[in-house]
C-alpha cells in the first residue's frame, strides 16, 4: 500500500499536464491539493505502522518491476519504507500538503496557475521517489526529477529575465555535482555491483570496501550534495532561486529538496562513517557553509534572500551533524527545519502579497499591526529558528552541537556556535525591520495593504504549531535515554560509529551556552534596530570594506564568473568559431553540395518519357535473362 | 491431346506482342491494355505449367493475380482519369515531370 | 479435335491483340482486347482449369474492360492518337523483343525438359480449388480482399472532385 504514496502526486501531474487545459481551475486546486493530501495520510498510516514493527526486521520493500536488466547490471523499480524513508515522506507530503493549499491563494491570479500545480505535483512525486527508491539509480532518478521541478518553478515567471536566469543558473550549477555523484554511482556498481542499498550495507558491513575507496566514493557523493544542498562551493544557485514564486522556496528551496543531501549522506551513513575523513570533510564543509553564509545574510535587505542564506546555514548545520556522525540529529534538524523554515518563506510570502510584491525590508517596517496572523507566526518561526528554548529549533540545533563538542570536534562546535549567534540576530533583523519600527511604505503599497485569505493563514497557523512541538520528539539526552524517540525511531537505519558520552553537567552547560548565545543574538539585533537605529550606519562607517564584502556576498558571483564562466563562454565561443563553423558546418555544407551536383549530373539521364524508362526495363530484363541462360 | 507447349509459344508470343503494343502506342490506355495484354500472357503460362506440373497451386495464383490486376485496374484508370483532368491530355510524351 | 479448338482460340487471341495494336480508335481497341481475353478464357478451359476460366471471362473480359470502356467514354477523344513516331525507340524496342521472344523460347524449352512430362491427370476441379483457397491460401486470400477494399477506396478518392471546385 505504501508504494501508492509516490504514485498518487505523479498521476495527478500527468493528468493536470495532459487534460489540464480543459479542467477547470478549481478541480485542479482540488485534485493537486487533495493528490498530496492523499500520499500524506498513506505516510502517516505506514509509518504508525512501521512504529510496531518489531526492531530488527528488514525494511519493507515493493517491487514494481524490472527496470533495467542488462548483464551484472541491474536495476529495479523498487520502493522501501524503513524509519529513514517515513519520516521524509512525512515531512515532504505534510509540508507540501500545507503549501499546495496556501498555493491556492497566492497563486489565484496568476495566468500560469494550471501549470504551476501541475509542476508542483510533479515535484512531489519526484521527491518522494528520491526519498523512497530502494536503490541508488532510483534515487537518482528522483534527484534528477527535483533538479527538473526545481528548474521549472524557478524559471516559473520565465517571461522576466532574472528568472530565467536563475532557473539555467541552478541547473547548472546542479549539474556540477550531479556529475560527482553519478561517478561515486558507478564506482558503487563497480565495487559492490548493485546500487540496492541493501547489497551496499551488506558490502559495506562485509568489509569488501577499503576504507580508501569508501573515502572516493563518499567524497563524490557528497560532492553531489553540495550541489543539491547548496553548500560551499556549489550554493550559489540558491539565492536567486527566490526568484520563483514564494511558496516554491518554501517547498523546494528550504523544506523539500535542498535537503535531499542531508538525507543521501543519512542514507549512505555507513560508507561516510567506514570513510572517517570523508565524514570529516562532511562536518567541515557543513560549518564552514552555516558560518559563510549566515554573515552573507546579515547585509542583505532582500527578505526572501535574507531567508535563503538563512537556508543554506541552517543546511550547514544538518551537515555538521551528519559529518560528526551524528546523523539522527541532521536528520532531526531537518525535520525541525522543515517546519519552521517554510512558515518563515510563507509569513514571508504572506507580506509580499499584502504589499503588492514589495520584497525590500528597508520599505517595511510596522507591519504587525496590519498583519494580525503573520506577524505572530512569522515571529514563532524566527524564534524556532533562532534556537530559543522550548521551540523545535532548540532542540534540533542543540542536539547537533552537542554532539560535535561530544566527539571533539571544537572547531566545528565553535562555528557552529558562532553560526547560532549570527542566526539569531539576522533573523531578528529582519522580523525588526519588517514588523517593528516606523512604517516605510509606498503610499502605492499601503493602499492596498490587507492581511491574506483564510487559505493562506491557516498553513501558516499549522505550520507555526509544528514549528513549536515538533521538537518534543527529540528532547536532548540530559533527560532520560528514552527521551530522544526521534533517535530511538531511526535506530535501525543510522549504524552506530563510536559513541562519545558527556557527564551530565557538561551537557547542561553547553545547553546553557546554545541559549545564552540565541538571546545574545536577539538582544543585540534589538539594539541595532529598535533601540538605537543609528548603530548599523555607525558600523557601516567604521568598516566600509567589510560591509561592501558582505553586501557584495564575498563576490563569489564575481569570481566565479571571471574564474569559471567567462573562459568557459570564451573558450567555447573560440571553439565555435573556428571548429564548428568552419568544420563541422563545412563537412556538412561540402556533402550536401556534393550529393546534390551528383544528382543533378545524373538527373541528366532522365528524359522524363514513360517509354524510354520502359524500354531501359526491357533491356534490362533481356540482359538478365541471357545472363541467366548462358 | 494438346501439348503443353504449344500453350507456352502462344504464351510468348502474346507477352512479346503486349511489348509491342506498349512501345507502339502513344495514349496512356492503350499503353495500359498492353500492360493487361502481358499479364494475360503470364496468365496462360501459369496455367500451363499448373496443368504440366500437375498441381492446382498454378491456377490458384492465376486467381490471386486477376484479382490483383482488378485492383491494378481501377488504380491505374483513376490516375489517368486524373491526369486527364489536369494535363486536358492522355498522351504518354506529354508527361515529363520527371525530366531532369 | 483439341488441336482444332487451340488453332481457332489462338487465332482469335492473337488476332484481338493484333487489332488492339493497329486500331487507332481506343473504343476499338479496347474491344479487340475484350475479344483476345474471352479466347484466353475459352484456352484456360482447354488447360483443365475451368474456374479460371469463368473467373477471366466474368472479371477480366466483363468487369475489367468495361471499366477500360468507361474511362475511354469519360475521355471521349474526338480522333485517334497515331502510333510512335519516334524511329530509334521503335527499332530498338523491337530488336528487343525479338531477342526476349528467342530468350523466353529457349528458357520455356529447358523448363519443359527439365519438367519431362506434360501432365496428363485432371486438376482443374472448383472443388479442390475452393478448398486450397481457404485452406493453404488463406492468408493470401484474406490480404488480396484487404487489397481490394483499399484499391477501391484509393480509387474514389482520387477520382472524386473537390468540392469548391
Amino acid at each position: 500500500m505504501f508504494w501508492l504514496i509516490p504514485l498518487i502526486p505523479g498521476a495527478s501531474a500527468f493528468i493536470l499536464a495532459v487534460f489540464g487545459k480543459w479542467l477547470p481551475k478549481k478541480y485542479v486546486s482540488w485534485q493537486a491539493c487533495l493528490s498530496v493530501f492523499a500520499s500524506f495520510g498513506i505516510s502517516l498510516v505506514s509509518f504508525f505502522g512501521l512504529l510496531k514493527v518489531p526492531p530488527g526486521s528488514p525494511p519493507v520493500i515493493k517491487t514494481l518491476f524490472s527496470w533495467i536488466q542488462s548483464g551484472s547490471f541491474n536495476a529495479d523499480l523498487s520502493l522501501q519504507l524503513d524509519p529513514l524513508s517515513s519520516i521524509m515522506t512525512l515531512v515532504v507530503t505534510g509540508v507540501g500538503f500545507l503549501i499546495h493549499v496556501y498555493s491556492v491563494g497566492y497563486m489565484a491570479q496568476d495566468k500560469g496557475y494550471k501549470r504551476y500545480f501541475t509542476y508542483l505535483n510533479l515535484f512531489t512525486f519526484a521527491m518522494l521517489i528520491l526519498v523512497m527508491g530502494a536503490n541508488l539509480v532510483l534515487m537518482f532518478v528522483g534527484w534528477e526529477g527535483v533538479g527538473l521541478c526545481s528548474y521549472l518553478l524557478i524559471g516559473f515567471w520565465f517571461e522576466k529575465h532574472s528568472a530565467a536566469n536563475a532557473g539555467k543558473k541552478a541547473f547548472i550549477v546542479n549539474r556540477i555535482g550531479d556529475a560527482a555523484f553519478i561517478l561515486g554511482i558507478f564506482f558503487i556498481f563497480l565495487i559492490v555491483g548493485s546500487g540496492d542499498f541493501r547489497a551496499i550495507t551488506g558490502a559495506l558491513e562485509g568489509g569488501a570496501v577499503t576504507q580508501g575507496m569508501a573515502t572516493l566514493i563518499a567524497l563524490l557523493l557528497f560532492a553531489g550534495a553540495t550541489g543539491k544542498s547548496a553548500q560551499i562551493p556549489l550554493y550559489v544557485w540558491l539565492p536567486d532561486a527566490m526568484e520563483g514564486p514564494t511558496p516554491v522556496s518554501a517547498l523546494i528551496h528550504a523544506a523539500t529538496m535542498v535537503t535531499a543531501g542531508v538525507y543521501m549522506v543519512s542514507r549512505m551513513n555507513l560508507l561516510f562513517t567506514l570513510s572517517g575523513v570523508a565524514g570529516q570533510v562532511v562536518g567541515i564543509v557543513g560549518a564552514l557553509t552555516a558560518i559563510f553564509a549566515a554573515t552573507m545574510a546579515l547585509t542583505q535587505n532582500d527578505i526572501k534572500r535574507v531567508l535563503a542564506y538563512s537556508t543554506i546555514s541552517q543546511i550547514g548545520y544538518m551537515f555538521i551533524g551528519c559529518g560528526v556522525g551524528a546523523y539522527a540529529a541532521g536528520m532531526f534538524h531537518l525535520f525541525t527545519h522543515a517546519f519552521f523554515k517554510s512558515l518563515l518563506f510563507l509569513a514571508a510570502g504572506s507580506v509580499m502579497h499584502a504589499l503588492s510584491g514589495e520584497l525590500d525590508m528597508r520599505k517595511m517596517g510596522g507591519l504587525r499591526k496590519y498583519l494580525p496572523l503573520t506577524y505572530p507566526t512569522f515571529l514563532v518561526g524566527a524564534i524556532a529558528i533562532a534556537g530559543v528554548p522550548f521551540l523545535s529549533g532548540f532542540f534540533s540545533k542543540d542536539a547537533i552541537l552537542t554532539h560535535a563538542y561530544a566527539q571533539g570536534q571544537y572547531f566545528i562546535w565553535a562555528l557552529g556556535l558562532m553560526g547560532a549567534v549570527l542566526t539569531a540576530f539576522y533573523m531578528f533583523r529582519l522580523v525588526f525591520l519588517t514588523f517593528f519600527g516606523q512604517e516605510r511604505l509606498d503610499p502605492h503599497a499601503k493602499e492596498h495593504l490587507h492581511e491574506s485569505p483564510r487559505v493562506m493563514t491557516v498553513p501558516l497557523v499549522v505550520l507555526a504549531f509544528f514549528s513549536i512541538v515538533a521538537g518534543y520528539v527529540g528532547l536532548p539526552v540530559v533527560l532520560g535515554k528514552k527521551a530522544n524517540l526521534f533517535s530511538r525511531f531511526l535506530d535501525p537505519v543510522i549504524h552506530p560509529g563510536h559513541e562519545a558520552h558527556l557527564n551530565i553537567s557538561a551537557e547542561w552547560l553547553l545547553i546553557l551556552i546554545s541559549v545564552a548565545v540565541a538571546l545574545c543574538g536577539i538582544y543585540i539585533a534589538y539594539v541595532f534596530y529598535l533601540k538605537s537605529p543609528r548603530t548599523p550606519h555607525r558600523i557601516v562607517a567604521r568598516f566600509p570594506m567589510l560591509y561592501k564584502l558582505l553586501y557584495n556576498k564575498y563576490y563569489v558571483d564575481e569570481i566565479y564568473n571571471a574564474a569559471i564562466v567567462r573562459p568557459l563562454v570564451n573558450g567555447s565561443r573560440v571553439v565555435y568559431d573556428n571548429f564548428d563553423l568552419k568544420v563541422i558546418d563545412g563537412t556538412i555544407d561540402g556533402t550536401a553540395a556534393a550529393t546534390g551536383s551528383a544528382g543533378k549530373l545524373l538527373s541528366l539521364f532522365q528524359s522524363g518519357l514513360i517509354k524510354d524508362y520502359g524500354l531501359v526495363l526491357l533491356l534490362g530484363v533481356v540482359v538478365f535473362l541471357g545472363y541467366l541462360l548462358f | 491431346m494438346i501439348p503443353v507447349s504449344y500453350f507456352f509459344g502462344l504464351s510468348i508470343v502474346l507477352f512479346v506482342l503486349g511489348i509491342i503494343a506498349f512501345f507502339i502506342k502513344r495514349d496512356l490506355i492503350t499503353m495500359f491494355m498492353a500492360i493487361e495484354v502481358m499479364l494475360n500472357a503470364a496468365n496462360l503460362a501459369f496455367i500451363a505449367l499448373a496443368k504440366a506440373a500437375g498441381s492446382p497451386a498454378g491456377q490458384v495464383i492465376v486467381f490471386f493475380i486477376i484479382t490483383v490486376a482488378a485492383a491494378e485496374a481501377a488504380v491505374g484508370l483513376a490516375i489517368i482519369l486524373l491526369v486527364f483532368r489536369q494535363k486536358k491530355s492522355i498522351k504518354a510524351e506529354d508527361m515529363r515531370l520527371l525530366k531532369g | 479435335m483439341g488441336i482444332f479448338l487451340f488453332s481457332l482460340l489462338a487465332i482469335l487471341c492473337v488476332g484481338g491483340v493484333l487489332g488492339l495494336i493497329l486500331s487507332r480508335n481506343q473504343a476499338h481497341s479496347a474491344l479487340f482486347l475484350v475479344l483476345a481475353f474471352a479466347s484466353l478464357g475459352g484456352l484456360f478451359g482447354l488447360l483443365d482449369a475451368p474456374f479460371i476460366a469463368a473467373v477471366q471471362i466474368i472479371i477480366y473480359a466483363g468487369a475489367i474492360m468495361v471499366l477500360f470502356i468507361f474511362v475511354i467514354m469519360m475521355i471521349n477523344l474526338e480522333q485517334g492518337i497515331a502510333p510512335e513516331r519516334k524511329r530509334w525507340t521503335l527499332g530498338l524496342s523491337a530488336v528487343l523483343a525479338v531477342f526476349l521472344l528467342i530468350e523466353l523460347g529457349l528458357a520455356v524449352h529447358g523448363t519443359l525438359g527439365a519438367l519431362g512430362r506434360t501432365g496428363g491427370e485432371s486438376i482443374g476441379d472448383p472443388k479442390e480449388l475452393g478448398r486450397l483457397l481457404f485452406t493453404d491460401y488463406l492468408y493470401p486470400f484474406e490480404i488480396t480482399s484487404v487489397l481490394i477494399i483499399a484499391a477501391l477506396v484509393g480509387a474514389i478518392v482520387l477520382v472524386k472532385k473537390k468540392e469548391k471546385e
